[in-house]
């Protein structure tokens, strides 16, 4: 080769060396650029912003969160050329005046202020009220007026009506759950008796007697329960809002009372704290659009985790068999194409199949056999956390038998033999040697399936997920795990929360920040498993014989 | 895939290799009788007709260059050339007077009473007294007594245990190269064999190690037969008591080890040791 052609061939390889990693830089970007967004988005929303009262030319009042300015299209489609701006401003008040955000105009404002007194009230049902504390009354009877004064009795008794709204929750949970329970086992045993037909007199009257008992304990329950929301609602705070509206509101539906502009720095990192807490650890309020995302937390890990159970022995045995024993050939070459192909199926059709197969077959035969007396209500026969994780199962076990089979291939020759010519018969050097050498990538291969089963939402739409899951599917009931029962997805979350909602608007950055969420649980669950499997390597060394 | 080999073909025991037959020695007891066999690769034959004895408790090497099947012939003693598919086989080989490719025969009971060393060390991704404790367990020995004692007496057979006495349950594959041979050596006689077989077991390794192996191997010979395929004349004119050379799937010469080294009979085998070709 010529000086020249090497000159030649030298630039072009550089030229290729840069194409790479403009190409791997590329990447990165993407990714980062997009977890940005998720973190500026999603977080930023928990982040208390000072409350502005704005005063328009039109002498209406309007207090609330400045959001974002932009401006004004004209009419002719060149923006921004007018040179007018206009802000959106979360007002809140959406019992009020039916909307949560509005645009104005700059021009129109005339006068903007930061009053130190306004409050935020989160609400239980309507949003967030924006205004002013005005008094404090039981009934008909003025307990505190003024907004000073208002404001010092206000947070005591806020912390006692929180005490009795938990403790209206453990009653309802806890022992009127129980007696739900005890009602609806007595019922099925009831009917258990009639589809036996022979219906032993004695043990009739034993079930309506317990009835009677457990009614009699719902019934004196039920009563307290609603001396107790009596109780929480007695004393309600009056406010006013900018505009001058009058609004009565129980002291017990106010979740916080925050004064934005009284804050300084610690108390607003604090309010964030306890926001981003109650985001990942509280139940869900009003269809989703506020409070926590617990239990779709919940729902994705240990539909993943029931996922791994089965795809794990699934996978690795099939490939097993594939490596180590089934006659290397045309037909295990067209069964290893075929494998990879259904990576490929949309996962839509997994999830019919799914449907169709464990829900309707599956699951309808055992309630056939095993819990007839519930019928027509099913109980294994419609979608559940079971046959959610079994299709996603089937969905990503073509990711473990490929991963699997490298691994095997990857165990050296000879450490087979080095097994083989100590007597060992062909079963126990596999099992003993070539599994626990190829361990590493087995857990690779699992690591991805689990990475592609939190993330999958389309199949799970129709085997079990649900926008909002009456109980979590573990409990302190017998057998504890409800395998049974529907739950919720960060997935699914993000989808109804974004574009099934009734306030689009106000959940949007909710979809930003349960993505970063659903992401974070994933690359937890991942850190886990690629941490076992960091271990299981240093356990046995490099073994790259 | 375990295939089932080729039913000897009996009568082929008085056939003569074409050309010059090989040259074999008076040797004692024998405890591996090879007769007439031969061996193909698909349909490259790589042994032809090969007839030898093994003597019992003596240390019996087989030399020659590549590709000649030496280590072929190692493999076919224990049966694990059965793993390569399309292999064939005719002739036998007797192990104390019974025929290991009887059909009926049972091919995981022969490794267990034939023991090998591989050239490349392949200790399993396990800690140290598992793989020592492997074969035993293979067998069915539960018992943590029973195991340890199996675990120390071969690591001290192997001359091994001073050096990893302390660190028995960490990874194997930590050892040197030296050390993990050893390892695999103190593994084979772990299992107690009769015979052990050795493929070229220090060709990977400094001489300091060699040494080392080597030593060991003439311990050994008090307790174990011994076959080795070596690449290093110098090394089976140290420790070996009879000599094979081998030459293109057949055997040349086979002598007492002395003898074939001073005096040899055949000019190739003159000629492989004097260095002029190989």
């Amino acid at each position: 080769m010529s000086t020249r052609q090497a000159r030649r061939s030298d630039r072009l390889g550089d030229g290729l060396t840069a194409l790479c990693g403009g190409a791997l830089a590329l990447n990165l970007l993407f990714v980062l650029a997009l977890l940005a967004v998720l973190a500026v988005n999603g977080l930023g929303y928990f982040w208390q912003r000072p409350l502005v009262e704005l005063e328009l030319a039109g002498g209406g009042r309007v207090l609330g969160e400045v959001l974002e300015r932009e401006a004004i299209p004209t009419s002719g489609g060149g923006a921004g050329d007018s040179g007018a701006t206009r802000i959106r401003v979360k007002t809140g008040n959406r019992d009020l005046t039916g909307e949560d955000f509005v645009w104005i105009d700059e021009t129109e404002i005339v006068g903007r202020q930061r009053p130190q007194d306004a409050v935020l009230l989160e609400r239980l049902e309507w949003g967030n009220f924006h205004g002013y504390l005005v008094e404090l009354r039981r009934g008909d009877d003025v307990l505190v007026t003024g907004a000073d004064e208002v404001r010092q009795a206000f947070g005591p008794l806020h912390e006692l009506k929180l005490e009795q709204r938990e403790e209206i929750e453990r009653l309802e949970r806890g022992a009127i759950g129980d007696v739900n329970y005890r009602l609806e086992q007595l019922r099925l045993a009831d009917r258990r008796l009639d589809l036996g037909g022979d219906g032993d007199p004695a043990e009739r009257l034993r079930i309506a007697d317990e009835r009677r008992k457990a009614e009699a304990e719902y019934e004196a329950l039920s009563r307290r329960l609603f001396a107790l929301r009596d109780d929480l609602a007695a004393e309600t705070v009056v406010l006013r809002s900018a505009d001058g509206t009058r609004k009565e509101l129980p002291v017990g539906y106010v979740v916080r009372a925050v004064y934005p502009n009284a804050m300084d720095t610690a108390d607003l990192l604090r309010l964030y704290a306890s926001r981003i807490w109650e985001f990942v650890a509280d139940d869900p309020r009003e269809s989703n659009t506020e409070g926590g995302i617990f239990p779709a937390i919940f729902g994705t890990v240990l539909m993943v985790f029931i996922m791994s159970f089965a795809v794990a022995p699934l996978g690795v045995l099939a490939a097993l068999y594939l490596r180590e024993y089934a006659k290397q050939g045309p037909l295990v070459r067209m069964v290893r194409i075929a494998v990879n192909n259904l990576a490929g199926v949309p996962s839509i059709v997994f999830g019919v199949f799914g449907l169709g197969f464990f829900v309707y077959l599956v699951g309808g035969s055992i309630d056939r056999l095993f819990y007839a007396e519930a019928l027509p209500t099913p109980t294994f026969g419609t979608g559940g956390i079971l046959w959610a994780s079994l299709t996603l199962a089937l969905l990503t076990v073509p990711v473990v038998i490929v991963a699997t089979e490298e691994g095997l291939a990857a165990v050296p020759r000879i450490v087979r033999e080095g097994s083989l010519a100590l007597g060992a018969t062909k079963w126990e050097t596999t099992w003993r040697v070539v599994v626990p050498a190829a361990a590493p990538g087995i857990l690779t291969g699992l690591i991805l399936a689990m990475a592609r089963a939190a993330g999958e939402v389309a199949p799970l739409m129709i085997v079990g997920m649900v926008k909002l899951a009456p109980a979590l599917p573990v409990d302190a009931y017998f057998p504890y795990i409800h395998l049974e029962r529907k739950f919720m997805h960060l997935g699914f979350h993000i989808y109804d929360v974004g574009f099934q909602s009734p306030n689009v608007e106000a959940t949007k950055p909710l979809v930003f920040a349960t993505a970063l969420l659903l992401i974070g649980v994933v690359t937890l669950m991942n850190l886990v498993a690629i941490g076992v499997r960091n271990h299981l390597r240093k356990k046995y060394a490099s073994s790259s014989v | 895939m375990l295939k089932s080999p080729e039913a000897p073909a009996a009568p082929a025991v008085t056939a003569t290799p074409p050309g010059d037959p090989a040259i074999t020695p008076e040797i004692g007891p024998e405890v591996l009788d090879v007769r007439a066999l031969s061996l193909w690769y698909g349909a490259t034959q790589a042994l032809h007709e090969i007839t030898l004895n093994i003597p019992d408790k003596q240390i019996t090497a087989f030399i020659g260059p590549s590709g000649c099947g030496k280590s072929t012939l190692l493999r076919c003693f224990n049966r694990l050339n059965d793993l390569i598919d399309e292999v064939r086989i005719e002739g036998d080989i007797l192990f104390e007077r019974q025929s290991i490719y009887d059909p009926q025969g049972d091919v995981n009971a022969l490794r267990k009473r034939i023991g090998m060393v591989f050239q490349k060390s392949n200790p399993f991704p396990k800690s140290i007294y598992e793989n020592i404790a492997y074969g035993a367990r293979i067998q069915g020995i539960k018992s943590k007594g029973r195991l340890d004692e199996i675990v120390e007496r071969s690591l001290r057979g192997a001359a091994l245990w001073d050096e990893v006495k302390d660190r028995l349950q960490q990874s194997a594959l930590g050892l040197s190269g030296g050390q993990q041979q050893r390892l695999c050596i103190a593994r084979a006689i772990a299992i107690e064999p009769e015979v052990i077989l050795l493929d070229e077991p220090c060709s990977a390794l400094d001489p300091i190690a060699t040494a080392k192996i080597e030593e060991l191997m003439l311990d050994l010979k008090r307790d174990y037969t011994l076959v080795i395929v070596t690449h290093n004349m110098q090394q089976a004119s140290r420790i070996s008591d009879f000599t094979a050379f081998m030459y293109l799937g057949r055997l040349i010469e086979y002598q007492e080890t002395e003898k074939l080294f001073i005096n040899p009979i055949k000019k190739q085998t003159e000629d492989y040791i004097t260095g002029r070709f190989g």
